[in-house]
């Protein structure tokens, strides 16, 4: 009250007529006119929650479309079985420390020794086995990433020690035999000349010392699992993991003492028989592909990037939602349209049918289209069939409350009268005043069609093709039995489906209040 | 109200029988599968035709309703359970389902409740924003992201509760041990987060509306406290749509939920009708998708009804 009488002392002067002695009553209005859509925008652009949500939907979306195109090295198809199940991994963001591919495990002493061993062995170019520890740690194709202080524990007589550590699971792939043509040789030598990079490593003895003949890993000489040193008795003294550690290596040599870096296989002379060598799959990869790996998601559980299985992924539902949503809204305006517009016997005989069809429980009905058609047109398509079936019951209600609302009121009547025909009162007159309810029940059925349908691909009753599409449910499906080894395969996916459900609601729920002239002014 | 009762309960059957009838259209139309063993396949081909299952379709029907009507026989099991009658099979399957849904319901309803109630009084207020947002959150996230969280952290990190539901051998030979009980909790967890947030939204949006009404204004002009007449006044307007919501999820337990028996892999009506699927067991999948049917019609006429019985002024079926 005190502020008020203070501005009362405005000097007189100051007040002056706005339109004094002019008639604007016949004038056009300055302002452009608030209508209802315009009303809507402006109060669903003060729900801030609805307005986060649209922000991250446009997000997701912007993920869904873009991520193909930055990505120009490969495609959506492209795969790399070797490479399945592994971490995000980025060689730029690598140093930093994030997205280094790395796996948190505990390591007995001959389980890491095994794994820096892969670092040592790429580091040793020349087959020389003078690489030590320190060498070998500081190689770029060094698995370990981080080895903590050792654990020890009493087992009987001895003692256990075990490291826990975080290791690159790309990395740590390490060695590999492979069978390749003698041309193919030639151009992984002629790559190494031009890249600087290692992808043949010398080839290993199969004799006693060698843990395992087919794991191309075992490049040191080791018994049970340990690791030796022959000594110059001719007698096998373990090695331990100790700071100056140089394992020694179990190489195939030739006569002169050089290692020998291939193996003709099958017969044949030096042109058509196929070469046994050993690569380190790492550079190998990149020789291949022309590119390093670098999955910001990792990849999928065949060895598809995730992050454009994920894109592909949110595409299909989004899609299918979408055309889902828009499919109801037809239908369900016009059977409500009808329902609601004429009444009497019609309406009783369609309610009877929407009834019988909303008493079907929608999984049933998915599964018997799947059964009956995916064969025939296919997946999606059925599945979009199962969804249309039932889904515009919902609209096609709220259609019909607002058509016996609005059907008998004075100005439809006067419509009427002027020779309006049924179809012009429908669409013109009545039909604007349920579009926006009808909006809002498209906007909130788009989450409810991503969750059926990922459950429904996670119970495999819809069965997706694995090689070209994928759905967000197929992802979840994929890593369901696998997935607590590598979190990443059921993070991804279910905090994407997850972020689209909440988004999608609040921006629903947003709609609907914008939408409903009778809130308008209850905000404030 | 009788009358009405007696009308939406032959309604109902007349229903279920329509989409009986198409979805045994639809079935039976399916080709069936022979085991790859001759003497087997020929042995099932002989008991397929003694069944009627090779005469016209129509002719089909009417021995499944006759079979039904007369014998209580919904068709027989060829795979899953061999030559046992398909609701033995899914009777078996009732008690598992019915079990972890109802530990989830006696679990979220007081909790429920009793935070929407709370989140109701605070109107406006942090601890209304903070169970607001929490709750959208809580709606909107699918249950089986619960089920791998819950299994994730108190499988996994704690180790507190086992992977899965323990089968009927491991958990003490019957469904009412503490052992099984306790490989329940997972399950009941994953269902019950939903269920809350679920419960709580609704009841938050009841009462803050009978909160604001005018018997209300009258009850505290009249010398009530404000607990007096929260308690006595609102809350029990509020529970007229709330009772019937919980009401029908007590029947929507005898449903359950798919994706949560097949994750905690309980062997319950859900994994019947997924196994029906993979199997071909086409008597026990059309068992099945009639009795998710009846369950569903059922909640709804029950939900109707129990309008007219909770509150008086609802007088059902008068024009």
């Amino acid at each position: 009250m005190a502020e008020n009488m203070q501005n009362i002392q405005i000097p007189k002067e100051m007040f002056e007529f706005v339109n004094h002695g002019e008639r604007i009553a016949d004038k056009k209005f300055e302002d452009k006119p608030i209508g209802y859509f315009k009303d809507a925008w402006i109060r669903f652009r003060k729900n801030k929650a609805s307005v986060v949500a649209a922000i991250v939907i446009i997000i997701i979306v912007l993920f869904a479309f873009l991520m193909p195109a930055f990505n120009t090295k490969y495609d959506s198809r492209f795969m790399d079985a070797f490479y399945a199940k592994k971490a995000p991994r980025h060689t730029a963001l690598r140093q930093f420390g994030i997205m280094d591919g790395g796996v948190e495990r505990t390591f007995a002493e001959k389980g890491l020794i095994k794994a820096i061993a892969i670092g040592i062995g790429a580091e040793d170019v020349d087959g020389t086995g003078t690489i030590t520890l320190e060498q070998g740690m500081a190689s770029e194709y060094q698995p370990m990433l981080h080895i903590g202080e050792g654990v020890e524990k009493k087992r009987g007589k001895n003692i256990d020690v075990t490291y826990p550590g975080r290791i690159d699971a790309y990395l740590e792939e390490g060695f590999l035999y492979l069978s390749i043509e003698q041309s193919e040789y030639q151009k992984i030598v002629d790559w190494e000349e031009q890249n600087g990079k290692k992808v043949l490593y010398p080839l290993v003895e199969d004799n006693e010392y060698n843990m395992d003949a087919a794991d191309a890993n075992n490049w040191y000489k080791a018994k049970k699992n340990q690791p030796v040193y022959i000594n110059e008795n001719g007698k096998a003294k373990e090695i331990n993991y100790a700071p100056g550690m140089v394992l020694e290596d179990n190489y195939k040599r030739n006569e002169d003492g050089t290692p020998k870096y291939f193996e003709m296989t099958g017969g044949g002379t030096m042109e058509t028989a196929q070469f046994k060598v050993r690569v380190l799959y790492y550079t190998y990869y990149q020789y291949k592909n022309g590119f390093e790996p670098n999955y910001i998601l990792g990849t999928d559980s065949q060895g598809y990037d995730m992050a454009l299985r994920l894109a592909g992924g949110i595409k299909l539902s989004l899609l299918v939602a979408v055309f889902v949503s828009i499919i109801n809204f037809l239908i369900g305006a016009l059977y409500g349209a009808v329902e609601g517009f004429y009444g009497g016997t019609t309406d009783i005989v369609m309610q009877r049918i929407s009834e019988i069809l909303s008493g079907m429980p929608f999984i049933v009905v998915a599964t018997l289209f799947q059964i009956h058609l995916s064969n025939r047109i296919g997946p999606i398509p059925s599945l979009l069939f199962a969804f249309v079936l039932t889904g515009w019951i919902g609209t096609s209600g709220r259609v019909r409350t607002q058509f016996y609302r609005f059907k008998n009121q004075e100005y439809v009547m006067a419509a009427r009268t002027l020779g309006a025909r049924d179809r012009r009162l429908i669409w013109k007159h009545i039909f604007p005043n349920s579009l926006g309810t009808i909006i809002t029940s498209s906007a909130l059925v788009i989450p409810g069609v991503i969750f059926q349908e990922s459950m429904l691909s996670y119970l495999g009753i819809v069965k997706l093709g694995s090689a070209g599409s994928t759905s967000l449910g197929t992802l979840l499906s994929d890593a369901s039995s696998i997935w607590t080894n590598y979190p990443h395969l059921m993070i991804c996916p279910a905090l994407i489906i997850s972020l689209l459900m909440i988004s999608f609601n609040l921006f629903g729920n947003g709609l609907r209040d914008a939408f409903n002239p009778s809130l308008r002014g209850v905000e404030e | 109200m009788t009358k009405y009762i007696i009308k939406r309960v032959l309604l109902m059957f007349f229903t279920l029988f329509v989409i009986t009838t198409i979805c045994f259209m639809l079935i039976r139309v399916l080709p069936r599968e022979l085991p790859t063993d001759k003497v087997q396949a020929a042995a099932i081909q002989e008991r397929f035709n003694a069944l009627g299952y090779n005469e016209p379709l129509l002719t089909q029907y009417a021995i499944y309703l006759k079979n039904i009507f007369t014998a209580g026989d919904f068709g027989t099991s060829w795979y899953i359970a061999f030559r046992q009658p398909a609701l033995n099979v899914l009777v078996d399957k009732l008690l598992p389902t019915v079990l972890v849904n109802l530990y989830s319901l006696l679990f979220s309803i007081p909790i429920g409740i009793a935070l929407g109630i709370y989140a109701a009084i605070k109107k406006n207020k942090w601890q209304d924003s903070v169970i607001s947002t929490l709750v959208i959150l809580f709606v909107s996230i699918p249950s089986y992201v619960y089920a791998f969280l819950v299994q994730y952290f108190l499988y996994f990190k704690l180790g507190w509760l086992p992977l899965q539901v323990y089968s009927l051998a491991d958990g003490g030979g019957s469904w009412l041990t503490w052992k099984m009980f306790h490989s329940m909790i997972a399950p009941v967890l994953a269902l019950s987060f939903g269920e809350i947030a679920g419960l709580c939204r609704f009841t938050r949006a009841e009462l803050t509306e009978t909160l604001t009404s005018d018997y209300m204004l009258l009850a505290r002009t009249k010398g009530l406290s404000k607990a007096q007449a929260t308690t006595r006044h609102a809350l029990k307007n509020a529970m007229v749509p709330i009772l019937p919501m919980i009401i029908s999820s007590f029947i929507g337990i005898l449903g359950g939920s798919m994706i949560i028996e097949e994750i905690f892999s309980v062997p319950g009506v859900g994994q019947l009708y997924i196994r029906s699927i993979n199997l071909l067991d086409y008597d026990v999948f059309m068992m099945d998708s009639v009795f998710y049917t009846f369950v569903g019609l059922l909640a709804g006429i029950v939900v109707d009804i129990s309008y007219g019985f909770i509150d008086p002024r609802i007088r059902m079926g008068e024009k």
